[in-house]
């Protein structure tokens, strides 16, 4: 398993018979796996975890657990597929907004043509894999960086989100759909909750987990998966092996899309409504687990477990900062420096077993 | 020269005006027909006939952010207003200060008849203020800068004094017996919304705490306010700065299994709904739409009469008004219409 990850990574430069020799000999199995990238976000995931437990009395049962898995699962289910992109060599600026793209689109589409909401959901679902298909049709036909694109993209679904929303519907907000046939069924899949010993998790964490498994398995089990790494180390080599290099690329942005379709479905059927105003800022914070979580920003290189973990340690530091009912004046303040905390540690364990 | 390059522009023009045209009366007609069972334009909905009066150019300049349902409803009292007094509303607005001291500019540029201006960043406008009115084009204030509007010389001022609003708050909490409240702030450092708290803290007799929340990210929001519950589960009333926070702050209270109760500053259709099913207690409406409606109002009294509401000394306060059980009802049909 690790070997179909690290090769596309470190053995082109560096593929001496000889050296390949002395590495395999020499490395024990803890510095080998200090290498994979999700291990650094782990340790330091426990790092902030093992803080808090002795920090904050109410962390530690069982319903704070819930909250801060629900807060990461609504952050890792799209920190996935841009984890995804990012191996590919790829950014999407506008994952935040196109969240909220996919939840408008899905909640003015029932309620004005008073359809079934499943209706809404799945005119949605096209809506958000044609705004990734966009993305990377565009990127792939013009060249332009995918900062560009999704750049433009980001600012132009903000205004699209507005100015529709308020042509349609009248208002800056969508109007609630919770009375409508269908509803319920669509809240059970996107917004529903389950509960073990006594506490009640969101359904959002299973279908995080999930995806996650799936990513994982594609990542390191399929032809697609090494398509990934290859076009994000090097798309020349990559097209020059026979790596359909277009149709990676586009593919992956519209996964992006279908994880922004997934949480703009949470998002609707957890809060009946819309504001048009939402979801800016997101596409930040899903980089950023992606890369506490191991992806390297300049592609090829990473894994779907890491931001698993980077998802999970920026839910236990914004909600951990509340447990610990620390002064409030202070909470951004709080939440850069242990996040950045959690990087380094993050950094140090991968340098010093890559030194070894 | 002249002579042969203008026939060529009209031509071009023409054709391009009359397609502008049509797609504007197409998109209008789309959105009325889908809009379907909801009266949706709200400067048809109320409506006080239409003066004669010349017509002129006001330009409402405000720092709302992309949006915000409470700042399409200070537009729609705006419009109301405008559709009224003949007048062309020129709306523009963006919540970095310096952009929105440009787009005042921008007004003095275009030689308007009036500018209506918040002032979330007062120091930032003072400067194009002098200008504009240097420029002669009458200034008036409206929602933020109650302690400004003098100073920087605007004729006259609508809004709310947040502080006071949240001193009306504490005393209302104390009425009900509450001990201890949260205050939910969804923008950090925002300075009308820490007065509300502050005024609160102030008249409050029980325990106040404040609390950020990341106001553009709801599933954020949700999961904040019942990590803070569960960590002072003595907390028995959360209080919330906009409508929306204290609609998910409802959903939090039931995930954290506790049994505080939600009030809320600003009003909109969602929460009447909440106020008549009881998930709410109550709300403290500033009247964003009499503030955008009077903003507009009073500068279509001054040019046609010489009017200043206020004495152009005071100002003319537009909340806090409470929304309870007991009057939602009246205001709920009005709120459904986006206006309250």
């Amino acid at each position: 398993m690790t070997q179909q990850a690290v090769p596309a990574v470190t053995s082109p430069p560096a593929s001496g018979p000889k050296e390949r020799d002395g590495r395999t000999v020499q490395r024990s199995l803890v510095v080998r796996l200090l290498a994979r990238p999700e291990v650094g976000v782990f340790l330091g995931a426990v790092a902030v975890f093992v803080f808090f437990f002795a920090m904050a009395p109410t962390f530690r049962s069982g319903s704070a657990m819930a909250t801060v898995l629900y807060q990461s699962s609504t952050i890792g289910i799209m920190a996935l597929p841009v984890a995804l992109l990012m191996i590919g060599g790829e950014f999407d600026l506008s994952a935040g907004v196109s969240v909220i793209t996919s939840a408008l689109t899905a909640a003015m589409v029932s309620f004005q043509l008073t359809m079934n909401v499943w209706v809404g959901v799945v005119v949605a679902l096209v809506v958000s894999l044609a705004i990734g298909a966009f993305n990377g049709w565009m990127m792939v036909r013009t060249g332009l960086p995918s900062f560009l694109v999704t750049l433009g993209t980001f600012l132009g679904l903000q205004g699209i989100n507005l100015a529709v929303t308020k042509l349609v519907t009248g208002n800056v907000a969508t109007d609630d759909i919770s009375d409508m046939d269908g509803f319920n069924q669509a809240k059970a899949v996107f917004s529903s909750s389950f509960t073990i010993g006594g506490v009640q998790f969101k359904i959002t964490v299973l279908w995080w987990l999930l995806f996650a498994a799936l990513a994982t398995w594609v990542l390191l089990r399929t032809k697609y998966g090494n398509w990934i790494f290859a076009v994000g180390g090097n798309k020349d080599s990559a097209r020059a092996v026979g790596v359909p290099v277009k149709f990676t690329k586009i593919s992956l942005f519209m996964l992006v899309g279908f994880g922004a379709w997934f949480v703009g479905m949470h998002q609707l059927f957890a809060f009946n409504t819309v504001q048009s105003g939402e979801g800016v800022g997101q596409e930040l914070i899903y980089i950023a687990a992606a890369v506490i979580g191991g992806c390297l920003l300049t592609g090829g290189y990473g894994s779907a477990i890491g931001p698993v973990f980077g998802a999970f340690m920026f839910g236990m530091v914004s909600q951990g900062i509340v447990y610990a009912g620390w002064n409030p004046d202070w909470f951004k303040a709080f939440l850069g420096v242990m996040l950045l905390g959690a990087t380094l540690i993050n950094l140090w364990v991968q340098k010093s077993a890559t030194r070894r | 020269m002249d002579r042969t390059f203008h026939p060529r522009r009209s031509h071009r023009v023409a054709p391009v005006l009359a397609l502008a045209a049509a797609s504007a009366l197409l998109v209008a007609g789309c959105s009325s027909s889908s809009g379907g069972k909801k009266a949706e334009d709200a400067g048809s909905n109320v409506s006080a006939g239409k003066a004669s009066t010349p017509r002129m150019t006001v330009a409402l300049v405000t720092h709302q952010a992309p949006g915000d349902t409470f700042w399409d409803i200070v537009r729609k009292g705006a419009e109301a207003a405008a559709a009224k007094d003949n007048i062309k509303l020129v709306y523009s607005s963006d919540p970095n200060a310096g952009n929105q001291a440009n787009l005042v500019q921008n007004a003095i540029d275009q030689k308007v008849d009036g500018i209506a201006v918040t002032l979330a960043k007062p120091d930032a406008m003072k400067d194009v203020i002098s200008k504009a009115t240097q420029a002669k084009i009458p200034v008036v204030g409206l929602n933020s800068g109650l302690s400004d509007w003098k100073k920087l010389g605007l004729m006259e001022f609508f809004g709310q004094d947040e502080t006071v609003a949240g001193e009306a708050f504490g005393k209302r909490l104390n009425e009900l017996g509450a001990k201890n409240t949260v205050c939910v702030i969804q923008e950090q450092g925002n300075v009308g919304l820490t007065q509300r708290c502050d005024g609160l803290k102030k008249t409050f007799t029980g325990k106040t705490q404040i609390l950020y929340v990341n106001g553009t990210d709801m599933p954020s929001v949700k999961s904040t306010i019942s990590a803070k519950l569960k960590q002072d589960s003595s907390i028995d009333y959360v209080a919330t700065l906009g409508a929306p926070y204290a609609l998910t702050a409802v959903q939090s209270v039931s995930d954290a299994g506790s049994k505080a109760k939600v009030a809320t500053f600003d009003l909109n259709k969602d929460l009447t709904d909440a106020i008549k099913k009881g998930d709410i207690q109550f709300a403290v409406d500033q009247q964003p739409y009499l503030q955008g409606y009077l903003a507009i109002d009073s500068l279509w009294l001054y040019k046609n009469n010489g009017n200043y509401s206020g004495g152009g000394e005071q100002p003319v306060l537009t909340g806090p008004a409470f929304v309870d059980k007991s009057n939602v009802d009246t205001i709920a049909t009005f709120a459904a219409n986006g206006t309250r």
